[in-house]
């Protein structure tokens, strides 16, 4: 049933989160002098799956395919440069809230337009606000233009004198990223099967009805888009934490892009689905960047073949393995057979034969 | 502002303008008719500028090198098409984002592979390279008059047909109801081929055309495509008709805002789409 | 019957561009009664209850509900107000259950987006009016399957236990039995008889037996305008109607 999986899923999940947490145990083992840049890799997966997770929101659960959610991503990691004192850091107490605060009403500006829209409108209006921000911020004397702003100090946690948190300790604030990942997992978890989550998968399943049963269906699209900008605004002030700059590259399109892919590699409308596509997406980035300094040209094959083989993401597979006849069936056996005739497979050379060991999802979507 | 000055960027916003619409077109005829966004679009637009450049450094003739170009595009369209787009007509358009993204990555890449990433700038070509007195005050590059006059004659051609072919007639039904067409008993297939080579090759086009009077970049598709979905946004998607008004006024908006307001320029496009959303969410001719 | 009517039509039109689909239609239902509306493809009854739900606007004439003028409003509101419908086609939640697509068509009196946050006595009195409509449609056994798993006729019966759900104070059914075998469809038909009493229902359907053993008034509309209304031995006797109507289908089963 939706939003509904079975055990395995969980049982995967912990064992995963564990796995992460306990990184300082088997970390410094298996990678040596490197595990400290592991360290902060893994913390950036954290932040990117927030971000992902933020994202599914709108385009598994209510079915809008979002091309600019890096603009709130962006948005929060500027709110936080921009609001730092140079001198000093500024406390999370009132950092955070202003994040959210500011991405929210964004948010609601922005969703109030492109959720009059529909389908490809929808994508390409996205696109375009999220683009209007990094022009906006790429030009503009008071964000440092294409060079970004540098954040001298990261937010403080502290009750009166005493520090609660020493984010600039890299283990504390890769535990602080864990948190709000786990956080905003279970919140969206419950969102997505309460009332409100049932109205949004109507949504997502026949808009018309809804209208016509008597819900205002847009307001309901709208509070996810703040909900979803919110978040990833969040995860937006923590990845400026990490790199410690706000860059205009950061609400570019391209990163709407890739937390797009992340999301369907994942597996969209599952919310754990896009925390593993985050994790895969980077992992197979680092290998690439490590093969070749075009590793664009491999991630683009990538993201190709992810769409052509594993439309359900990688979630598509622990839900429901596919047996034999899934595989006989699978698009890219399809696509060969086809092709077949044709014997223009020269574009992919060794590459499909890789990866159709991997079982596929049906191309079914939901 | 005087007037010639006005008058001079009222030319280049026109200018700008109907190289848009040539991109434009070709993205609202390959979503109208075949339901597909097509995020290559820029990529195939940069790809037109550097076969130019290339050509043009090796055979040192820029009509040559169009006249070689075009063939090449149309028939990288022809590939993409029948390689990748036909796995996704029936899919959701998330896919063929995605699946589009994909291809920006790889073209874009091959670009830098095959080009470098170095910036280039092809020589105005003879003989249109000197500019002409139109008023007292009021000097023009005749090269980009010659530009206009080649989008407009496009322009004119892609009109003619919508109005008065049976494809135009498809063409039209299509972009209302696209399950129209395939009750119109033609073969599917061969009509999609040719429409996403005709979109494909007239971005391209632009591209060749527009290489003398832009600096060719790695990236430069990407602005371009993005301006191109405000232009279809505005117009209403599926239009022609809007495609030209929508290309016109954004053409001119830039122009004009980057003379004006320069500290805006960059947003002025996205805040008339914005108000355009506001006033007609489907665009002003949909 | 001299009760006010619930809801009646005045002159309603509705153009679309140069066609007129709606004509001057003088229409109403009265408290408790089944108002069914015949006529052959394209004769605009699917386009007169899409004006009535406010699906789409009318180009002119008036709509009025217990008295009041509804037309303008939009179809979120006029459903709000107790005026159910069902479509022509099957439309349904496919991805959510059977007990799912009538709880969130029994939550719309919840109130607004926060209405989805409500307390648990609502959400009970909801999940009873939810099941409610499965029982009366004779669904319970169904309640947690998937509706894409369903079979066509009981999606069909699904999409009626929606508008129950919803507790309308009128419904309008387009075609409810369409594509239904016989028996599925003489199943429907009780069920819509044993509810008439309490939803004064309006109907379109094709199935003449149905439609004769169900309504208590008809109204024959071709081309857009009311050819004969009244009750259904009127209707029945109607010379008009058989000429035009009636007539054509005889030679159509005698063909």
């Amino acid at each position: 049933m939706l939003h509904r999986y079975p055990k395995r899923v969980s049982i995967i999940m912990l064992v995963l989160t564990a796995l992460v947490a306990l990184f300082p145990l088997w970390g410094p083992a298996l990678f040596g002098a490197r595990s400290d840049f592991v360290l902060e890799q893994l913390t950036l997966m954290l932040i990117l799956a927030l971000f992902a997770m933020s994202l599914d929101l709108l385009v598994g659960v209510v079915g809008l395919v979002s091309l600019g959610h890096a603009l709130f991503f962006g948005l929060g990691a500027y709110t936080l440069a921009l609001a730092s004192p140079d001198f000093s850091p500024a406390s999370l107490w009132w950092m955070l809230p202003l994040v959210m605060l500011v991405s929210a009403v964004v948010a609601l500006v922005v969703g109030f337009l492109v959720i009059r829209t529909k389908g490809i409108f929808f994508i390409m209006t996205t696109l375009a606000f999220g683009q209007m921000l990094y022009y906006l911020v790429s030009t503009s004397p008071y964000t440092g233009g294409t060079d970004g702003v540098f954040i001298m100090f990261r937010p403080s946690v502290a009750v009166g004198d005493t520090l609660l948190l020493d984010m600039d300790n890299p283990l504390t604030f890769f535990y602080f990223c864990l948190g709000t990942l786990i956080v905003g997992y279970v919140f969206l978890r419950w969102l997505t099967r309460s009332y409100y989550g049932q109205v949004l998968d109507g949504i997502h399943d026949n808009e018309h009805r809804m209208e016509a049963l008597g819900y205002a269906t847009a307001s309901y699209k709208l509070i996810a888009f703040v909900i979803a900008g919110v978040m990833a605004a969040i995860a937006g002030m923590l990845a400026a934490m990490q790199y410690g700059f706000a860059n205009p590259a950061q609400l570019g399109w391209h990163t709407s892009g890739e937390v797009l892919m992340m999301v369907i590699l994942g597996g969209m409308g599952t919310i754990f689905g896009p925390i593993l596509g985050a994790f895969a997406f980077e992992i197979l980035l680092h290998t690439y960047e490590h093969l070749t300094t075009h590793w664009p040209i491999l991630m683009g094959i990538t993201i190709i073949l992810a769409v052509l083989i594993l439309p359900k993401g990688i979630a598509g597979l622990i839900i429901a393995p596919p047996g034999r006849d899934a595989l006989m069936k699978s698009p890219l056996l399809r696509w060969f057979n086809r092709r077949g005739q044709a014997g223009s497979a020269a574009v992919k050379s060794s590459k499909p034969a890789a990866k159709s060991s991997k079982p596929a999802a049906q191309s079914k979507e939901g | 502002m005087d007037l010639a000055f006005f008058g001079v960027q009222l030319l280049n916003g026109l200018q700008y303008g109907l190289l848009l619409f040539l991109i434009a077109s070709g993205l609202t005829l390959i979503f109208g008719i075949m339901g597909i966004i097509n995020l290559a679009h820029g990529a195939m637009y940069m790809i037109g500028a550097y076969l130019v450049w290339d050509l043009t450094m090796r055979l040192g003739n820029f009509w040559l090198a169009i006249v070689i170009a075009i063939p090449i595009a149309i028939v990288l369209g022809l590939i993409i098409e029948r390689l990748f787009l036909d796995t996704l007509y029936k899919r959701d358009h998330l896919y063929q984002v995605l699946l589009t993204f994909g291809l920006i990555l790889v073209l874009n890449e091959a670009q830098r592979i095959i080009w470098g990433g170095d910036v280039h700038s092809v020589p105005v070509p003879a003989p249109f390279d000197g500019s002409i007195q139109l008023t007292d005050n009021l000097q023009y590059s005749v090269y980009r008059l010659f530009v206009m006059g080649v989008c407009l004659a496009l322009a004119g051609v892609i009109y003619w047909v919508i109005r008065h072919t049976r494809l135009g007639i498809i063409i039209r039904a299509g972009a209302v109801n696209r399950d129209m067409v395939e009750g119109l008993g033609i073969n599917v297939r061969t009509l999609f081929t040719l429409i996403f080579s005709v979109g494909v090759a007239l971005t391209a086009f632009a591209g060749m055309i527009a290489a003398p009077l832009t600096s060719i970049a790695p990236g430069m598709g990407d602005s371009i495509l993005i301006t191109c979905f405000v232009v279809v946004v505005i117009g209403g998607i599926g239009s022609i008709k809007g495609a030209f008004w929508g290309a016109i006024l954004i053409g001119m908006a830039e122009t004009f805002g980057s003379v004006l307001i320069p500290s805006l320029a960059s947003m002025v496009i996205y805040l008339i789409m914005a108000a355009v959303l506001l006033v007609k969410p489907r665009g002003l001719f949909a | 019957m001299s009760t006010a009517p619930l809801l009646e039509t005045h002159g309603l039109t509705r153009r679309f561009g140069g066609l007129i689909a709606v004509n001057d239609v003088d229409f109403d239902v009265k408290p408790g009664e089944i108002h069914a509306i015949l006529g052959p493809n394209g004769a605009g009854k699917s386009t007169l209850i899409n004006l009535l739900s406010g699906e789409i606007p009318p180009s002119s004439g008036q709509i009025l509900y217990r008295g009041k003028p509804i037309q303008g409003k939009k179809a979120r509101q006029i459903a709000r107000m107790g005026i159910g419908r069902s479509h022509q086609k099957t439309n349904i939640f496919p991805r959510l259950n059977c007990l799912q697509n009538c709880q969130l068509a029994a939550r719309i009196h919840m109130g607004g987006v926060f209405g989805s946050w409500r307390s648990r006595q609502q959400a009970r009195a909801v999940s009873e009016r939810a099941l409610q409509a499965l029982e009366t449609c004779q669904l319970v056994q169904r309640a947690y399957t998937p509706a894409s798993d369903m079979s066509y006729g009981e999606q069909r019966q699904l999409q009626i236990a929606m508008v129950l759900a919803t507790a309308p104070s009128l419904m309008l059914l387009d075609e409810p039995m369409a594509g239904m075998g016989r028996e599925e469809t003489a199943q429907v038909t009780e069920l819509l008889k044993g509810l008439a009493d309490q939803y004064p229902l309006v109907l379109i359907e094709h199935d003449m037996d149905s439609v004769f053993r169900l309504a208590h008034r008809i109204t024959v509309m071709v081309d857009g305008c009311v050819l004969e209304t009244g009750p259904t031995d009127q209707i029945r006797r109607s010379e008009k109607v058989r000429d035009v109507y009636l007539g054509r289908h005889h030679e159509e089963a005698q063909a």
